[in-house]
């Protein structure tokens, strides 16, 4: 089992990296690109949520930051859709003649791939700074974030003059290198680009989340305030990985917005911020293979089952929750590491039966 | 003697207008073993609540090497070499036996410093030690939730002691342990005694008389008297506490 948790990110890369692309058409692998870029997000949340147990309503606002920050530049920089002033249309719809300033930036490439993360991490470092801070946990803590979800929510969408409001901005039709952004080409860089990013995410949750400073994680999740008898300061431990997942998120919504061709306040909707948490909690919070697992199951499945039964996707989402919650605790990765699939197999007398107490004692050999 | 270590001077606690303790003053000088005994109530649990930082005392003062504690915050007063174990034993139940000392043990509490160092080999060591003397070393690498009772009273001590205090509070480490655990326990504080003041708060008096420690006596938030057990189990006052009055 050992050996088996340890080569599972090797298999997972090696899928993504030659079986996918070989197998898939452009449209398929185009998919697959966007739940690759939302497994950023669900890692994200892992590292906030599994280890350190701050449960987040609203990661959504980082993620869709990120899209914004990419989006924006796309636009500014793709001559076909400038309008008079060489700025993008839809500012002139709105009578808007010069490029708002905070804007002004994002012409340039290289100040946009920061701002994407830079600006998700500020914002969650100052938020969770206060929130943290103030010794708020637990539950006031999600409705806090989520409250901060609705803020940014409207304001982008009320906000037409600044963001093209419920509109969003869209990147399908930009161009980037002189080619058109949502062509088959480019959508293939795409997918490689985040099938790259995905397990540098996975190798920077890991570094959080290993040796000293991931157990003091999992000792907040478990008593923050004897925590604070040790001598530990949880306010910067949950600041920085709060910061983290920020940046994280941001990266992901970028790289989900090139694929998916546009960034809208959507992004920022409570639902969708909702199922971020679902991904994680189905495929195995407080693992870090589990949430990316998560995340390209439950997206997959969403996929097909709005293809066959377009309706029926909230049912099938809201019944693998209860699924998952009642009977998979762990999450679908959880289960079979924690030898859940060793059970079940043995329920049918396809695999020997777990060892029990007895027997255990007896053969119970001290680990160094 | 010299100035005390922890002082604390008229301190009074009120939860809502009524008083966990009223006007408590005591003297802890280093180096010195205390038990403090007392009915429910008594406000022990408070006393040390004031001490860590966890309540803040309505009047009074507490100063620790002649530097006042009051709204100083938990992570500082156990830094300033003030550990704690709280009366049920709280361990971080998803961390291995070895993690939750090593964590206990980092030299350096701050976020960066766990982040970028690694555990010097002579803490490891000493982690080792500890783990070995209160006989967890083969359960080093098993979560501390999955642990017995006993087991984690021990953990939680050992945990205090990798934190490397020089003062030990500990509340209740042997209730739901078994007469020959009280036993090991007994020997074990009293291994600690030489370099650390330790104040030990019980209601099992065979353990008092075992670690043999001074006892000082809590009754409504007050020290009721101070003195050897014998002495103190004599004194009508304490079987009055403890007893009730005397029948009519």
């Amino acid at each position: 089992m050992k050996l088996f948790q340890r080569l599972v990110p090797w298999i997972l890369l090696a899928i993504a990296l030659f079986i996918l692309p070989a197998a898939l058409d452009d449209f398929r692998l185009n998919l697959f690109g966007r739940y690759f870029a939302l497994s950023i997000t669900a890692l994200a949340i892992d590292l906030i949520w599994g280890y350190t147990g701050l449960l987040s309503l609203g990661q959504g606002i980082f993620f869709a930051l990120g899209g914004y920050a990419v989006a924006m530049n796309l636009m500014l920089n793709t001559k076909s859709l400038a309008g008079g002033n060489g700025i993008p249309k839809f500012f002139e719809n709105y009578g808007v003649a010069q490029l708002p300033f905070f804007w002004q930036p994002f012409w340039s490439p290289i100040f946009s791939l920061i701002a994407l993360w830079m600006i998700p991490a500020a914002v969650a470092g100052v938020v969770g700074w206060l929130i943290f801070r103030n010794r708020i946990k637990g539950v006031y803590f999600s409705i806090i974030t989520q409250a901060a979800l609705m803020v940014f929510f409207h304001f982008f969408n009320g906000q037409q003059k600044l963001f093209d409001g419920t509109n969003g901005l869209k990147t399908s039709t930009t161009e980037l290198f002189g080619q058109l952004v949502g062509s088959p080409e480019m959508q293939v860089w795409f997918y490689r680009l985040t099938v790259v990013l995905l397990p540098l995410a996975f190798l920077v949750c890991r570094y959080f989340t290993s040796g000293r400073f991931g157990d003091a994680l999992i000792a907040i999740r478990d008593d923050e305030s004897r925590l604070r008898f040790a001598g530990f300061n949880p306010v910067p431990f949950k600041t920085i990985v709060f910061l983290v997942a920020g940046a994280l998120c941001g990266i992901s919504g970028a790289l989900y917005t090139v694929q998916s061709g546009i960034v809208s306040p959507q992004y920022m909707s409570i639902s969708f911020s909702i199922e971020m948490v679902i991904w994680v909690a189905v495929g195995g919070r407080g693992t870090l293979v589990g949430p990316i697992i998560g995340a390209v199951v439950v997206n997959y499945l969403r996929s097909l089952v709005s293809e066959a039964l377009p309706e029926a996707w909230l049912f099938v989402q809201g019944a693998l929750f209860i699924f998952v919650v009642v009977l998979m605790p762990d999450g679908i990765y959880g289960w079979i590491t924690k030898g859940g699939l060793t059970t079940f197999l043995a329920a049918f007398g396809i695999a020997k039966k777990s060892k029990t107490y007895p027997q255990l004692d007896k053969e119970f050999i001290p680990v160094d | 003697m010299s100035e005390p270590l922890l002082e604390l001077n008229n301190v009074s606690v009120s939860f809502d207008g009524f008083y966990a303790l009223t006007d408590l003053s005591l003297k802890l000088y280093k180096g010195e073993l205390k038990s403090i005994i007392g009915p429910n109530g008594a406000g022990k649990t408070t006393f040390l609540d004031v001490i860590t930082g966890k309540v803040r005392p309505t009047k009074g003062t507490v100063t620790f090497k002649g530097k006042s504690l009051l709204g100083v915050s938990e992570q500082q007063i156990s830094r300033c070499g003030i550990g704690r174990k709280f009366q049920t034993p709280r361990v971080f139940d998803n961390l291995s036996v070895l993690r939750n000392l090593e964590l206990s043990a980092s030299p350096d509490k701050s976020a960066f410093s766990l982040l970028g160092s690694k555990l010097s080999q002579s803490s490891k060591d000493e982690v080792h030690r500890i783990m070995n003397y209160v006989g967890l070393t083969p359960f080093a690498n098993v979560k501390a939730g999955s642990l017995s009772h006993g087991q984690k009273q021990w953990l939680a001590i050992a945990s205090l002691v990798a934190q490397s205090p020089e003062v030990l509070l500990l509340d209740e480490p042997v209730a739901g342990l078994t007469d020959e655990e009280t036993l090991r326990t007994a020997e074990l504080i009293k291994s600690l005694a030489g370099d650390h003041t330790v104040v030990v708060i019980e209601h099992d008096m065979e353990f008092i008389r075992d670690l043999g420690f001074d006892v000082t006596v809590l009754h409504q938030g007050q020290v009721l008297t101070e003195g050897p057990l014998e002495k103190v189990k004599s004194d009508p006052r304490v079987i009055e506490v403890y007893l009730g009055p005397p029948e009519q």
